[in-house]
């Protein structure tokens, strides 16, 4: 293992399999962050068992592209590929349940479509698939609870779901690499999540879905500032201890 | 011991007395139907209880760590370990419920302090090795205390703690074997091994309770067959194991007196500080505020979440989350 920050190659599949990698990553450490802090004991489980597909998800897709630990802990910020959806802080339940709604039915179209083809990703979207349709499950669950419990509830629900709506249209921006149709993946992923939205009687936001300045840009590597502390943190005791095992 | 509805002639308490004695006796198991005495039924509510809300709390040194692991094989573990904490607690809630106790009373003692948690988890993780160490010491008192009742006369108990002992020893071999590589690692990395070891040794060790002879609740207990085995013998098992897993991990134990007695067929070890363990047990440890203050935010800050799931369940009648 070296201990020079690593640079990223430029194969094709290399910079898909980190935008995926890096999506399930980054995802997966901040749903790590609720442990001991969930509302409901139930939710200690389910998250922690989100956080932890994603991670198993990350360490096969960053193992495509190079060393799984190495990707890890010694990229700086501005080599992640992640969208930048994923790396918003988690804020109350209702923030991380829309940041859970917009991202997972993103996931599972998009991994039901890479399964469905022949490429480099089929076999490890088609095992995915599986565990992000549970994901999706339990963020439109959650969705009509809070949507359509209390008065509380359906206010915090829809600030959250306004708050992150200018993050969703990086995920339909395409990705080198990736055998996709984005259109339809955009198409799909509005419907499926305006029927959840509008179900649990709430509106989905009319603001643009991505800052003039901001399109794809999580993907090139441009992130937002709380993304540098999650990273600082994340990283901090492998980078103390160069070149040792864990 | 199935026999008995508690509306069955709930008149004749020394008949019913008698039958479960004879039943805890022939070593049949207690069920949630059965008669049972008040004070054997207070005895288990205050024993699960406090067990179920220290897997709780012992998430919080564990989870202090998660954002930290050192790699993401190490992270994925660490996940599951806290996750399966999580599990356990929801499995002895439900045993408490059996008895007719449910989840928001127990939640609500504990928040105000009227319920305890095990001690240990009052001690702060202040290394990356510390999760080791509560892997290995922790989780292998816990197991040493835990597998004896598997066999205990209450049904629902005993069956909850046969999946807990399976997770616990799982839990227990990944904190050995993280110690290992920080031992065989760099120096920096086997002196934040022995330093963690150093610091969980003797809290450990408390962790079986108070001598016997200071025991208050052993004997009743043992009488129900709730508990097996006394306190310093289950203390003292414990000690027969570490000192050649320690010796196989490369760390020393910090006892000068722990030594082999031939004659005994154990170690002899030093006195326990008994002073600091009732000081803990008071309140005043390095995390007893944090820890209960965590729990009580969690559950305030989630209260809205949870009067959304019912308020929703009331009008959709469906089972909430």
């Amino acid at each position: 293992m070296t201990d020079a920050p690593v640079t990223l190659g430029e194969a094709p599949l290399a910079t898909a399999a980190l935008a995926l990698g890096d999506d399930a990553l980054v995802l997966s450490h901040r749903l790590g962050e609720w442990a001991g802090h969930a509302p409901v004991l139930e939710e200690e489980v389910a998250l922690a068992n989100i956080a932890l597909d994603l991670l198993g998800q990350a360490r096969t897709l960053l193992s495509l592209a190079g060393d799984e630990d190495e990707l890890a802990y010694l990229r700086e910020e501005r080599s992640f590929r992640n969208a930048q959806l994923v790396e918003q802080p988690n804020g109350d339940f209702a923030r991380t349940i829309a940041r859970q709604l917009y991202f997972s039915v993103h996931q599972h179209l998009l991994y039901g479509q890479l399964a469905a083809g022949d490429g480099p990703f089929a076999p490890l979207a088609g095992k995915a698939v599986k565990e992000v349709a549970y994901h999706r499950d339990h963020a439109e669950h959650w969705t009509l609870r809070l949507g359509d419990g209390t008065e509380e509830s359906h206010a915090r629900m829809q600030r959250a779901l306004d708050a992150l709506w200018r993050y969703t249209g990086e995920l339909f921006e395409p990705v080198e690499g990736l055998s996709v149709d984005w259109t339809a993946l955009r198409e799909g992923w509005l419907a499926a999540v305006t029927e959840v939205v509008e179900r649990a009687t709430l509106k989905l936001p009319d603001g643009p879905q991505s800052g003039a300045w901001t399109a794809g840009a999580g993907r090139q590597g441009i992130h937002t500032e709380p993304f540098g502390r999650m990273l600082a943190e994340m990283q901090h005791l492998h980078r103390s201890h160069p070149g040792a095992s864990w | 011991m199935t026999t008995m509805a508690p509306d069955a002639g709930a008149q004749d308490t020394t008949a019913h007395e008698a039958v479960f004695d004879a039943a805890v006796a022939a070593e049949e198991r207690i069920e949630p139907r059965d008669w049972m005495p008040d004070a054997y039924r207070a005895t288990l509510v205050r024993q699960i209880a406090q067990h179920a809300h220290s897997e709780i709390i012992g998430m919080q040194p564990e989870a202090n760590w998660i954002t930290r692991a050192p790699s993401l094989r190490r992270k994925a573990i660490l996940m599951a370990k806290v996750q399966d904490e999580a599990g356990h607690g929801l499995y002895l809630y439900s045993a408490a419920e059996t008895l007719g106790t449910g989840r928001d009373e127990l939640l609500d003692k504990l928040h105000s302090g009227r319920q305890k948690y095990s001690s240990i988890f009052n001690y702060p993780t202040l290394t990356w090795a510390d999760v080791g160490a509560i892997g290995w010491l922790v989780d292998g008192a816990a197991i040493t205390n835990q597998v004896p009742l598997c066999r205990c006369s209450y049904g629902p108990y005993a069956r909850a703690m046969v999946r807990i002992c399976k997770e616990e020893s799982f839990h227990q071999r990944q904190g050995y074997e993280l110690l290992l590589a920080l031992s065989r690692g760099t120096e920096a990395q086997h002196a934040m091994a022995q330093d963690a070891v150093d610091r969980w040794w003797w809290p450990s060790l408390m962790m079986f309770g108070p001598p016997d002879a200071e025991s208050s609740h052993s004997a009743q207990s043992m009488a129900w067959k709730i508990k097996r085995h006394s306190n310093d013998e289950l203390r003292q098992r414990f000690v027969d194991i570490c000192v050649p897993q320690a010796a196989s991990l490369g760390l020393t134990l910090p006892d000068p007196d722990l030594r082999w007695n031939e004659e005994r067929g154990h170690h002899d070890f030093g006195a326990i500080d008994w002073t600091e363990f009732q000081d803990v047990l008071r309140g005043n440890g390095p995390c007893n505020d944090q820890r209960i203050g965590q729990r009580r935010r969690a559950h305030e800050e989630g209260a809205w979440v949870r009067e959304a799931a019912a308020a929703y369940a009331a009008k959709h009648g469906k089972a909430t989350a």
